[in-house]
């Protein structure tokens, strides 16, 4: 391939100073990027963060458990499920409530369609960015569907704050099914189509292979995780290496990549939706019969009704809604295998009503780090694909 | 006489702005349609309207100069790139003459002897706005839309250029209207099919089109060199390339297809005026097939990274408009030889 992906050390003559964001359209967000530039080749970069740091670890130590699954929706807003269902199951692992098989099931179909949605998000991102637009329109029309189900399901769309601790708080309605079923049955075709345009496109390929690379050394060095791991070749998987929410009954591939450049992270995320679809299959098939929560009155709100009517439901139902409920000491760490990587939740509690302290590990945030080493020698062009494809979000960059 | 050039000028100049303008309004359509999607459709039936509304949003909003900004150079550029894409319109030759008031009207502002000289000259000037206007806004992101447009110009006419002596050599002559008179039997995409290619993917890169938008690729360059212009100044950098657009395809379609020809339009047995204007009629449909080549080509191929757009015009398409026109070179001395 051609040099200019090596190293760049002899500089002649001056350099230019240019500010990638934090207004700049191709970072997706607001991130800051100082490049030093030597024509179109990028010399040094030097990333900001913090600009829109929202304090949510300050902010969750003031608030009751319960009212902290708002604050994960702005983590990831593309997979936000997935950060909600992690906190909750956060909360479980430290109370010790043992949800039921089917909300174990509901869950990884909720997660598995949130990681479709991410991922579709970061490709057809990758695609605008490179300039095709096309393939971007006809994800976007795939993902309002996963939306549908969401809004379905809790009625909300990005933000979604969906479940509750201790299970969800509906069951999937008849409406939530025959969409399920309709997106799987169709959108694979869609999907193809998707791929037809990109996968094996001569220019897209030119421009992704061997842009922004990342041996599989470095990356585990500086803690990456998820696709952007496993697009270096590293088979590391939350799902698999400590299952959860039963992600040990289904059957499933990790893909892993070559040479952790963007084509190979592009390549990581469309099979993953292919595999995500494979468990949604297996357990939508397989899905138990059985209640939507755990039996667990002291967490999971009452139904309106008992709490008209019944003396218990509406003294927890109070309770549960003061933020008054019995939480344990401890420490607890728990992770999900999220959107973007390995979504982190460790939580110290004092037995107060709120956490003593809450940590979030943002993948994102780790990612960020690498980001000038990444494209350090690179064109402009390539600083741009490989900022989209760590699909690096600002929200959970800044937390 | 004069009078009657005047006003030939006055409605190709007219025509050429109105296709610019409806030109967007048949992009986004073609868009739309790729995508999945409706397309304007609130101002007017289908959303005709579309185009006049957004000049008049063009012609209302800040005429804004950056203070930093060169201020006349600041506004040359999108007077150059203007003036360039309208002149360019003037050696085509629209259609065959039309016999009315018992004298001949040709349907060409100008037969010019260099008319392809000419149009190639004009081009590369077209260069100049962009280059002039991106320097001038003072923008970093502007400067390197600017240096990227002209290197790519330069890189790309050139294969453009040699494309192009393949076909005048078959041809002996420059002149447009010439080279259209010749195809008349047989269109020059037949014996040049390779010159075609190379002509239409140069043709892409002159109008800065995807996938060879990089001067003003907006999501790394924010707009490149208009990443400071407002107001009707962007808006003739916009037309500009909706009006090279249009022109490039009147040119394939004139130098390659066989310009107003079309099949049987002698067999035909019509009158001569009526053969003129079904003449321009094929004209134009050909300009508009061509043109819908563009928009499909943009709304479904990604664009080139600089170095491998440098690389395909350097290292592909100049040395094959190379052999290309060696070859044909050699055909016609064998020709002689043989018949």
């Amino acid at each position: 391939m051609e040099s200019y992906f090596k190293s760049y050390d002899s500089v002649d003559g001056e350099l230019a100073t240019v500010n990638l964001g934090p207004t700049h359209p191709a970072t997706h967000g607001v991130f800051q990027n100082i490049l030093k530039m030597d024509g179109e080749r990028i010399v040094s970069a030097e990333p900001t963060i913090g600009y829109i740091h929202r304090a949510f670890e300050k902010l969750a130590e003031r608030r009751p458990y319960y009212q902290i699954t708002p604050i994960t929706d702005r983590l990831n807003y593309c997979s936000s499920p997935i950060n909600n269902i992690g906190w909750h199951m956060t909360v479980e692992k430290l109370a010790g409530i043992e949800v039921p098989k089917r909300v174990q099931y509901m869950r990884v179909i909720i997660m598995e369609l949130a990681r479709i949605a991410d991922h579709l998000i970061c490709n057809s991102v990758i695609g605008v960015d490179t300039g095709a637009l096309t393939g971007f329109t006809y994800m976007f029309q795939e993902r309002e569907r996963i939306y549908e189900m969401y809004e379905e399901l809790c009625g909300a769309r990005l933000t979604t704050n969906i479940g509750r601790i201790g299970g969800f708080e509906r069951d999937f309605s008849p409406e939530f099914i025959k969409k399920l079923k309709s997106f799987l049955k169709e959108f694979p075709a869609r999907f193809e189509e998707f791929n037809s345009l990109l996968e094996r496109n001569r220019i897209f390929m030119d421009r992704t292979i061997h842009a922004g690379p990342i041996s599989a050394e470095r990356a585990l060095n500086y803690g990456f995780t998820g696709p952007n791991l496993r697009a270096t070749g590293v088979d590391y998987d939350v799902r698999v290496m400590q299952p959860y929410s039963g992600y040990e009954d289904f059957d499933f591939i990790i893909p892993v990549g070559l040479n952790g450049d963007t084509y190979d992270r592009f390549m990581v995320r469309q099979e993953e939706i292919r595999q995500s679809l494979r468990i949604i299959n297996q357990a939508f098939d397989n899905l138990p019969k059985g209640s939507h929560h755990a039996d667990v009155p002291a967490y999971y709100l009452p139904d309106k009704e008992e709490v008209y009517s019944n003396m218990e439901a509406l003294i927890y139902h109070f309770k549960i809604v003061m933020g008054e409920v019995p939480i344990p000491k401890g420490e607890v760490y728990f992770c999900v295998e999220g959107g973007n990587g390995e979504l982190g939740y460790y939580l110290i509690s004092d037995g107060g009503r709120q956490p003593y302290r809450l940590h979030f590990r943002r993948p994102c945030f780790i990612y960020y780090q690498a980001y000038p080493e990444m494209i350090q020698g690179a064109l402009l062009s390539d600083a741009v694909l490989t900022m989209s494809s760590m699909n690096v979000i600002a929200g959970e960059l800044d937390a | 006489m004069i009078a009657e050039k005047m006003i030939f000028i006055l409605v190709i100049f007219g025509i050429t702005l109105l296709i610019a303008t409806y030109l967007t309004y048949f992009e986004r359509k073609v868009a739309a349609f790729l995508q999945d999607r409706v397309g304007p459709n609130r101002a007017g039936p289908f959303g005709l309207l579309q185009p006049l509304a957004d000049a008049g949003k063009m012609f209302f909003k800040e005429d804004f100069v950056p203070s930093a900004a060169e201020r006349a150079l600041f506004i040359l550029g999108p007077g150059i790139a203007m003036f360039t894409a309208c002149m360019t319109g003037a050696v085509i030759p629209w259609g065959n003459s039309l016999h009315l008031f018992g004298r001949d009207i040709s349907l060409q502002v100008a037969d010019v002897d260099i008319g392809l000289l000419y149009i190639v000259g004009f081009v590369s000037i077209g260069v100049y706005g962009i280059m002039v206007g991106g320097w001038a806004s003072n923008n970093k992101y502007s400067l390197f839309g600017a240096i990227r447009a002209s290197s790519q110009m330069i890189s790309y006419e050139l294969a453009m250029g040699i494309s192009l002596i393949a076909v005048i050599m078959m041809s002996g002559s420059l002149s447009i209207r010439e080279i259209v008179e010749q195809q008349f039997d047989g269109w020059n995409v037949i014996y040049q099919p390779v010159g075609f290619l190379i002509f239409f993917i140069c043709a892409l890169a002159e109008c800065n089109r995807a996938p060879f938008d990089l001067p003003e690729c907006e999501t790394e360059l924010i707009g490149g060199y208009h990443t400071e212009y407002s107001s009707m100044k962007l808006g003739f950098f916009l037309f500009a390339e909706y009006i090279n657009m249009f022109i490039s395809a009147a040119v394939i379609s004139t130098v390659f297809f066989g310009g107003y020809h079309f099949p049987f339009m002698q067999e035909l047995g019509l009158p001569a005026n009526v053969v003129s204007l079904l003449g321009v009629a094929a004209l134009f449909l050909k300009i508009f097939f061509f043109l819908f080549v563009f928009m499909w080509i943009r709304w479904t191929l990604p664009r080139f990274r600089y170095d491998q757009l440098m690389h395909l015009g350097w290292k592909v398409l100049i040395p094959l408009s190379i052999i290309n026109m060696v070859l044909t070179g050699g055909f016609m001395l064998l020709k002689d030889y043989l018949w």
